[in-house]
């Protein structure tokens, strides 16, 4: 298809307008929703500015930062919630949909419908996602109801605890999130030449070492790049804590997006939640720049 | 024991002969295992939804609709259900249309800053919602759009098209050239050689494109919950999130007014399903 493009592109370059016209929807639309926006937060992250107390609106250079960094206990605990969530999110979808991939990618009956099946939780949003699982950890409605029932006494609610509103907020957002590593794991399996297993077939490798030295070394680049995509959508996602358990019991989930919708939801102090925003977003790019080098190195490193 | 002989496909890499015994431990029970995870939250939802009150029985019995009707009628889900129709409606469209535009000039041209600008594409997907609630909010506020589901279309149109633009481009690149060139030799000019060859020919990808934008409008929370205040305003994730705090007692209600918000989503995903392993080299499922 490149040689098609190269081939018919003179005739095209006399009409230069044609494909600034074309992308020029797109290119307004996030000029002015995405990129604007983005230079403002940096601007806002300097002004004392609430919307509840518009006249005290005033440029303080760095105080919001230095407010964060040394004066703001809650901002390292957020960060470290938001350390827990992203590894515990991203690790568990990983190992489970990696899992998945590999039951999906083999050859049984109805296998259509249970890919069907089992991808459905990845369309479903993260509000619906915490009114199920709500009837789940509710005690007069889930599991602690059917153990009653079954004759046990049980005390079974888990978002009544600190570490139980970690964990059920954690397995519901895993429960979500599966299929989207399944998805992608799938795509790339399928990708994987045949005959690599043929011929460790013939040589007698069994099951798990064909797992790997074939597949996981095919996977490496998808699982790095997932994994990476994975946890700076994790990091931000916010939807499902703050309807299920709304950063409580006491702050014990609320990370650091969270905070900064409370600031711009709750006390609409929106300098200083820009201050908390840029945070995120230089952390979110350190890791990602280390990340993507971490990979690379250990690339070479199979390689060598 | 028997031994089974099957028949090899391409997709599956476990060669040979296998034992009934083995096939059930490593494929039966996990996919099993795997199964009653996925589906049994859905079916908890189910058997709430659709049981009398007062009922104990795991299963949706005595039946009855009671509960839908109530959040249908008296809890406002008909409002909401229409304000989410229009919103994830809005979005698809515009969607849609701005990634044919993008996608065919990505596809059929080369110019300066298609590079860099496939590169912004990318990168925006790095620029997460919640992250621009502040600015967004005083954007909108100036055009006097706060509470209004325009703000929401347009929100969710900038974060959808992006992605989509990409997977049409994609899409497009299959279809070749040399049909166009048979239309515009018969006389066409770009715009009916492109409606009449390639808008056909581009029906899968219009499906897929327009889920994908049509399941995240859907979905969006935060932008709804940050835009909009009047009740008869709200999108079904904020309505259901207000009848988790206020009705958390009615577990029928809350079950049923799951179920309104998971219908249309439920059906879009049948559509779109079988697209999602292929859409995914193209960058297109997020979360």
């Amino acid at each position: 298809m490149t040689t098609q493009a190269l081939a018919v592109s003179p005739r095209r370059r006399r009409r230069l307008a044609g494909p600034y016209l074309l992308i020029a929807p797109a290119v307004v639309l996030i000029a002015a929703f995405i990129a604007y926006p983005v230079g403002t937060v940096v601007y806002y992250s300097f002004f004392q500015y609430s919307a509840s107390k518009p006249w005290a609106t005033r440029f303080i250079g760095l105080e919001n930062y230095r407010v964060m960094l040394f004066e703001d206990p809650k901002f390292w605990e957020t960060l470290g919630i938001t350390a827990a969530w992203v590894v515990a999110e991203v690790s568990l979808q990983l190992v489970f949909g990696l899992a998945l991939a590999l039951i999906l990618n083999r050859a049984f009956r109805g296998r259509g419908l249970a890919r069907a099946l089992m991808f459905a939780p990845w369309a479903i949003s993260g509000v619906l996602a915490t009114q199920i699982w709500l009837l789940i950890y509710n005690p007069s409605t889930g599991i602690a109801d059917v153990l009653t029932q079954l004759g046990a006494q049980s005390q079974f609610a888990p978002l009544a605890s600190a570490a139980g509103a970690f964990w059920g907020a954690v397995l519901a957002e895993v429960w979500r999130g599966i299929p989207f590593f399944a998805i992608l794991i799938l795509a790339d399996m399928q990708s994987i030449p045949r005959e690599m297993y043929e011929a460790a077939d013939v040589d007698g490798a069994n099951r798990f070492q064909q797992f790997a030295f074939i597949t996981l070394p095919y996977l490496r680049d998808a699982i790095i790049i997932t994994t990476l995509l994975r946890a700076v959508w994790e990091f931000n996602n916010v939807d499902l804590i703050y309807t299920l358990t709304g950063g409580g019991p006491a702050g014990a989930t609320t990370t650091l997006p969270l905070y900064v919708v409370e600031e711009a939801v709750g006390s609409r102090n929106f300098g200083y939640g820009s201050a908390l925003t840029i945070a995120g977003f230089l952390i979110l790019l350190v890791f990602s720049i280390l990340y993507l080098q971490f990979g690379r190195a250990s690339r070479r490193e199979a390689k060598a | 024991m028997t031994i089974t002989t099957r028949r090899r496909t391409p997709s599956d890499f476990s060669l040979g002969r296998e034992s009934t015994a083995s096939r059930a431990v490593s494929l039966w029970i996990p996919l099993g295992l795997f199964l009653t995870f996925t589906l049994l939250p859905f079916y908890w939802m189910i058997v709430y939804a659709f049981r009398e009150e007062g009922g104990t029985l795991p299963l949706p019995f005595p039946f009855t609709f009671e509960h839908l009707e109530t959040v249908w009628n008296d809890l406002n889900f008909s409002t909401y259900f229409a304000n989410s129709t229009l919103v994830a409606v809005s979005t698809l469209v515009f969607t849609v249309v701005l990634s044919l535009l993008a996608g065919y000039a990505m596809s059929r041209y080369d110019f300066k800053g298609k590079a860099p600008f496939m590169l912004v594409l990318l990168a925006t997907q790095f620029i997460p919602g919640a992250m621009l609630l502040i600015p967004l909010f005083i954007i909108f506020r100036q055009f006097e759009l706060i509470d209004s589901l325009v703000a929401l279309v347009i929100a969710d149109t900038v974060f959808q098209l992006p992605l989509c633009a990409i997977l049409m481009a994609n899409f497009m690149r299959n279809i070749p050239i040399e049909l166009e060139e048979a239309a515009w030799i018969d006389g066409c000019g770009r715009v009916r050689g492109f409606l009449a060859v390639v808008l056909p020919l581009l029906r899968p990808a219009i499906v897929a494109v327009g889920s994908f934008a049509f399941i995240g409008a859907w979905n969006n929370f935060l932008f709804a919950l940050m835009f909009i205040n009047s009740n008869d305003r709200f999108t079904l994730p904020v309505g259901l999130n207000s009848t988790i705090g206020e009705y958390s007692a009615d577990y029928g209600a809350l079950a049923a007014g799951g179920i309104v918000a998971a219908i249309p989503v439920v059906i879009v995903f049948a559509i779109v399903q079988r697209f999602l392993v292929q859409g995914v080299s193209a960058g297109a499922v997020k979360g």
